[in-house]
């Protein structure tokens, strides 16, 4: 359901803000009522900060006063629980990391600090990062704004519902095989993941290093240029970041697509998907072609089906060696036998949910002794096939268009019992991953009050195309403007 | 494909994962559902292609050897389940 609920934009907030129409004090109570009052029926916040808020709130104001502030000074945010702030309980929604806080802040939170953004609190996700609905929370599941019966998407399931349902202005996920943009598209709000080593992830609690990336979810695309502007560029703290320079993201936002190649890979109009849901996205994508961009409708990148299985082999491979220190031993869950090696057993089986298990066992499965060159190796094989696929493509296009997911958001418990069901909601973004190029989810639309959202695939470091096509989408259509009566 | 019992132990054991019964028999079903769905990657052709382990070109990113301050060994042990004397105490690692 829709209604006028007009939640203002970092654009909008940042004005009010500088023409002190509001302080940042006034702004940051008004969320975190509002968290408040939306939290019993949503469940996407961990953790709120009210009392670091408020603190960081009167620091934005006297900065916002001395008419230094920045783009973000003041507003308030919610960061996905695996995302280490200094001193605030970090948990990755695990019963590992219930009561750790750690000592020092991510990079990217040190940029926003530096802005003097306000964190409202710490975001519900899947377990590690690991599901596409975040039912596998261990805390809670977080439900749909737009119908509380279902999923808001995963695993940066509560950051999305938290911008849709105006709980913070914007928020920062992270994803490593969609869990930014199949949210994003479930909740109907913006949702970006920049090019592998854009944005640093020093702090980010790893899941699959060579496919882990932080990203903004935002009410629209101005915000998302936004928040890109702020924690995007190399860091020396993270040696996979890239010394890319980084341009002023707002500048490219033309709306101007005169000249743009644009492809469409048949092969993400998968079989079984919603026919709604291909239906909204054609529609857009019609949309783009009627603002003066070429579309070539029927591209092909032939090893899409397999990104599946190099998925699911690669990501687990790598998050059974990253999640291999939680051993109870210097912080987090740690249980109590006669012997070290039983005491990490039951930490691990005890502090583990079921899907984090279950990945944890097939990366060391395909990983071990006798199976590495069947499994992980040609895995990695696989892997460059689809990369190369897709530099092919770019050579040819400025940009892919596809449907951010088959589906629109399915009911909570529907898809638990199969682990592959779930997998499968994931089809149209894992490939985005493995390749490390960037890609947003942008509202496309929605399929009996249902969000649907529509995915722009870009070569690497190609965010500002990125952001500038959906910027001419969002101009010329109001998808983005409806929010959920909640 | 099938894992049996006896592979699934020992890939519980390699991770350092407790299982009980019932968790062993749910996850043998499930993870040989799972890979038997991934051997399709088998059949694809990969001759003459070399694997990506990451989608950056860079290479060998190396910084000066230079000291400097680390994090306070007391916030450090904030986090620890058992500290003793300034470290993380465990069980006995040799008999």
């Amino acid at each position: 359901m829709t209604t006028n609920n007009k939640w203002l934009t970092i654009n909008e907030a940042h004005r009010l803000l500088e023409s002190r129409q509001i302080s940042s004090v006034e702004l940051t109570r008004v969320y975190l009522e509002r968290i408040e009052q939306i939290e019993p029926k949503v469940h996407a916040v961990v953790s709120v900060t009210g009392e670091l808020a408020l603190e960081q709130a009167q620091k934005a104001d006297k900065r916002i006063t001395g008419g230094e502030a920045d783009s973000l000074t003041g507003i308030p945010v919610l960061i996905k629980d695996n995302m280490c702030t200094k001193g605030i309980r970090t948990t990755c929604s695990s019963k590992m990391l219930e009561n750790f806080v750690p000592p020092y802040n991510a990079t990217v939170v040190e940029r926003l600090n530096d802005c003097d953004a306000v964190i409202v609190g710490k975001a519900n996700m899947d377990e590690f990062a690991m599901g596409s609905s975040t039912e596998n929370s261990a805390m809670f599941p977080t439900c749909n704004p737009w119908d509380l019966s279902r999923v808001p998407g995963g695993s940066s399931g509560g950051s999305a519902s938290a911008v849709a349902a105006g709980e913070a202005v914007y928020a920062l996920g992270s994803d490593t095989g969609g869990s930014i943009r199949q949210p994003a598209g479930f909740c109907s709000v913006v949702g970006l993941k920049p090019t592998y080593g854009r944005v640093s992830r020093y702090g980010l609690v790893a899941f699959a290093s060579s496919l882990d990336q932080i990203g903004p979810l935002t009410q629209d695309v101005t915000d998302c240029a936004l928040v890109l502007n702020a924690i995007a560029g190399d860091d020396s703290r993270d040696s996979t970041s890239v010394p890319h320079p980084v341009p002023d993201y707002t500048r490219c936002l033309s709306g101007d697509l005169k000249g743009l190649r644009l492809g469409v890979p048949r092969e993400y109009f998968v079989e079984g998907m919603q026919a709604e849901v291909a239906t909204a996205v054609r529609s857009a994508i019609g949309e783009l072609e009627g603002l003066g961009a070429s579309v070539d409708w029927d591209v092909t990148l032939p090893s899409t089906p397999y990104a599946l299985a190099v998925y699911y082999i690669i990501a687990p491979s790598e998050a059974s060696a990253n999640l291999a220190r939680y051993d109870g031993v210097k912080y987090g869950f740690s249980y109590e036998a006669d012997s070290m090696w039983e005491a990490m057993q039951k930490t691990r089986q005890y502090g583990f949910g079921a899907e984090v298990k279950r990945r944890i066992m097939l990366g060391t499965y395909a990983l071990s002794a006798g199976y590495y060159d069947a499994w992980y190796l040609k895995a990695q094989k696989v892997r460059t096939l689809i990369r190369q696929e897709f530099d092919k493509a770019f050579e040819k296009y400025d940009a892919l268009l596809t449907p951010t997911s088959p589906t629109v958001p399915f009911k909570i418990g529907e898809k638990m019992d199969d682990p592959l069901q779930m997998y499968l909601s994931d089809v149209c973004t894992l490939p985005i991953n493995i390749a490390g190029v960037p890609a947003l989810s942008i509202p496309a639309g929605f399929a009996d009050g249902l969000p649907i959202g529509m995915q722009i695939i870009g070569k690497p470091f190609s965010e500002e195309t990125l952001l500038n096509i959906a910027y001419a989408f969002e101009q010329a259509t109001d998808w983005q403007k409806k929010k959920p009566l909640i | 494909m099938k894992l049996s019992r006896e592979e699934v132990l020992h890939i519980a054991r390699l991770a350092k994962l407790g299982l009980d019964e019932a968790e062993l028999s749910r996850f043998s079903e499930q993870l040989s559902n799972i890979l038997g769905n991934f051997e399709v990657l088998q059949k694809v052709d990969t001759s003459g292609v070399s694997p990506t382990a990451q989608s950056v070109s860079l290479q060998n990113v190396l910084r000066d050897d230079e000291a400097a301050p680390s994090l306070p060994p007391g916030e450090i042990l904030a986090n620890a389940p058992r500290e003793d004397e300034g470290c993380f105490r465990v069980r006995a690692v040799l008999e």
